[in-house]
């Protein structure tokens, strides 16, 4: 089996957010950039799989599309444990320009399992697998929090209200995962972070795909109204507000 | 031009989400002067399906086929497109929940449509389109513009009033052209919780985080949710160490959630955290640390021991449910 990873480039979940020229770009200053959360789960289950013989992963590869300052985060994939690494050398425009170029990257390259994760913390779009899927004519199973391979055989299990579904899928597919896929994203050791400077990074020119929808501009949300305080020996005047103010309950 | 909606059923019902969303679906045909029509795949009775009519579907189309019972991605986007095209619809609306964000960008690739996602409220303009929706994780908004002809839009669960219309709907029973040749997803067991409040759907949620000291103390979280009817939930450490099942793991990389109440218990409120509950109508917070991020979120606060702090709380609000 071989598995491909889509990575986004995010800001760090602790950025604190602003925006420049009219409030229509995000102002990159200062910024620490991570593997997108989700992401570093789906690479953190597929080496596991790997790890496990029985499971017969011969590879992991993960894909990213952007700019040559995108490198730091595919070599950090690559420290952690990925096999090898492909860049789409573009800025996206949106969501359905990085689903087709990546479509267009992998299309004679065979792979079995793509997982995607299940948004960006950027975005939080939730569009980039499923739109691939679809543009590679791929089966799709979204909501995924548990990849087993055994015998050759995939199964998975899919969340939905309530509970899970345990459900199988013939390869190639598309898998959109989500926490649970894995618990605690893999950390580069020493090692693998020495391994990851030989590692190749394949960049690939891109094939210029128009984007569907355009981020016109910013706002940042007012700030919430001081938080009114109650005495903890007068629970009743929180049931209070929450009744007659709030009326939430 | 029509306004197409899917309506996704649980077991053969809708939930308040499904209303939700013909609501909306039905106030954007009329921002386009158009009508409304629902899209409903699997069995669902037609006492059902009318109630759709009363927040405003003119039409429903169901496609009732036992095949179909369980989501494949696959066929139920295609099926969908097929539809969208013998309607003559350009725009397609779906609840960004699991369903949704499984169909819509496999339907937006398929139609080369422009796909807003967890838009928060009706356009701001029809043209050009326009929709707001949050980014970072809830830290800012962006408006978005869809540049073509066919337009999808996720709504953000909780975010849209029911809007009564009272409309007497037709239904068509409707068979698809699709065949079989691309269900792939087989579903071999199922393993759901019973009687619980669905943390996604729930009005109320309670949640506990570190501050609780321990998994045996979230007997009073539990019991104050049946009090409240709600559904209960946790902070990341609290499930990653095994406290609570990760299912109840509310946050950034968790559940993203929308309730119109949210109690946090002995939660400090990580930005993460924060990213995940910051649509809740109301919050209120429980810490003993004043300084604790999670009063800047809150409405409420007491700073206090969530421990002593939840059993007064849960008589209190017994005698005000029952007066």
């Amino acid at each position: 089996m071989k598995i491909l990873i889509c990575l986004s480039n995010v800001p760090d979940t602790t950025t604190k957010v602003k925006f420049v020229d009219n409030n229509t770009q995000l102002d990159k200053t200062g910024i620490q950039w991570i593997i997108n959360p989700w992401d570093e789960l789906a690479l953190t289950r597929a080496l596991e799989l790997k790890d496990d013989a029985s499971a017969s992963v011969e590879s992991v590869t993960v894909i990213t599309v952007g700019g040559k300052d995108t490198e730091p985060t595919i070599r950090k994939a690559l420290a952690i444990g990925a096999d090898d690494a492909l860049r789409v050398d573009t800025v996206p425009g949106d969501a359905y320009v990085v689903a087709s170029e990546i479509a267009e990257a992998i299309k004679s390259r065979g792979y079995d399992i793509i997982i995607c994760g299940i948004e960006s913390s950027d975005y939080n779009n939730s569009l980039v697998g499923g739109m691939l899927s679809e543009l590679l004519n791929m089966p799709s199973v979204s909501a995924v929090s548990g990849l087993y391979i055994s015998n050759g055989e995939v199964t998975l299990n899919r969340e939905i209200d309530g509970g899970k579904e345990i459900v199988s899928v013939p390869v190639p597919f598309v898998a959109i995962v989500q926490k649970g896929i894995a618990i605690e994203p893999r950390i580069a050791s020493m090692r693998g972070i020495m391994m990851a400077k030989k590692k190749p990074i394949d960049v690939i020119a891109p094939a210029n795909v128009n984007a569907l929808t355009e981020y016109a501009n910013y706002e940042l949300p007012l700030q919430k109204s001081a938080c009114k305080m109650i005495d903890p020996e007068n629970v009743k005047e929180l049931v209070d507000l929450l009744h007659n103010e709030a009326k939430v309950i | 031009m029509s306004v197409l909606v899917f309506t996704e059923n649980w077991d053969g019902h809708f939930k308040k989400l499904s209303f939700e969303l013909v609501s909306y679906a039905s106030k954007i045909a009329e921002m386009l002067n158009t009508n409304t029509i629902a899209v409903s795949i699997g069995i669902v009775e037609d006492s059902e399906l009318k109630k759709l009519g009363k927040y405003g579907a003119d039409k429903i189309i169901a496609v009732a086929d036992n095949k179909l019972t369980n989501l494949d991605n696959h066929t139920y986007t295609a099926i969908i497109a097929e539809i969208a095209e013998k309607e003559g619809a350009k725009t397609i609306v779906f609840s960004n929940n699991n369903a949704g964000k499984a169909l819509a960008p496999r339907l937006s690739a398929r139609l080369k449509a422009g796909l807003v996602s967890g838009a928060i409220k009706l356009p701001d303009n029809v043209n050009p389109f326009t929709l707001t929706k949050k980014v970072f994780s809830g830290k800012a908004f962006a408006r978005v513009i869809i540049k073509t002809e066919f337009k999808i839009i996720t709504l953000a669960q909780n975010s849209f009033e029911l809007i009564e219309k009272n409309n007497t709907p037709s239904i068509e029973q409707y068979t698809t052209q699709i065949g079989d040749e691309l269900l792939k997803t087989e579903v071999k067991n199922v393993e759901k919780q019973t009687g619980k409040v669905i943390l996604t759907d729930a009005d109320i949620v309670v949640s506990g985080g570190r501050g609780m000291k321990s998994p045996d103390n979230w007997g009073p979280i539990e019991e104050l949710a049946e009090t409240l009817g709600a559904a209960t939930a946790c902070s990341r450490p609290v499930s990653d160490e095994g406290w609570r099942p990760h299912t109840e793991h509310t946050g950034q990389t968790g559940k993203i959630i929308a309730p119109n109440l949210y109690l946090a218990f002995g939660i400090s409120g990580a930005i993460q955290h924060l990213a995940g509950i910051s649509s809740s109508k109301y919050i209120v917070a429980v810490n003993t640390d004043k300084d604790a991020p999670i009063f800047e979120a809150a409405d409420y606060g007491i700073v206090g021991d969530a421990l002593k702090v939840l059993p007064k709380l849960n008589s209190a609000i017994k005698e005000v449910k029952s007066s």
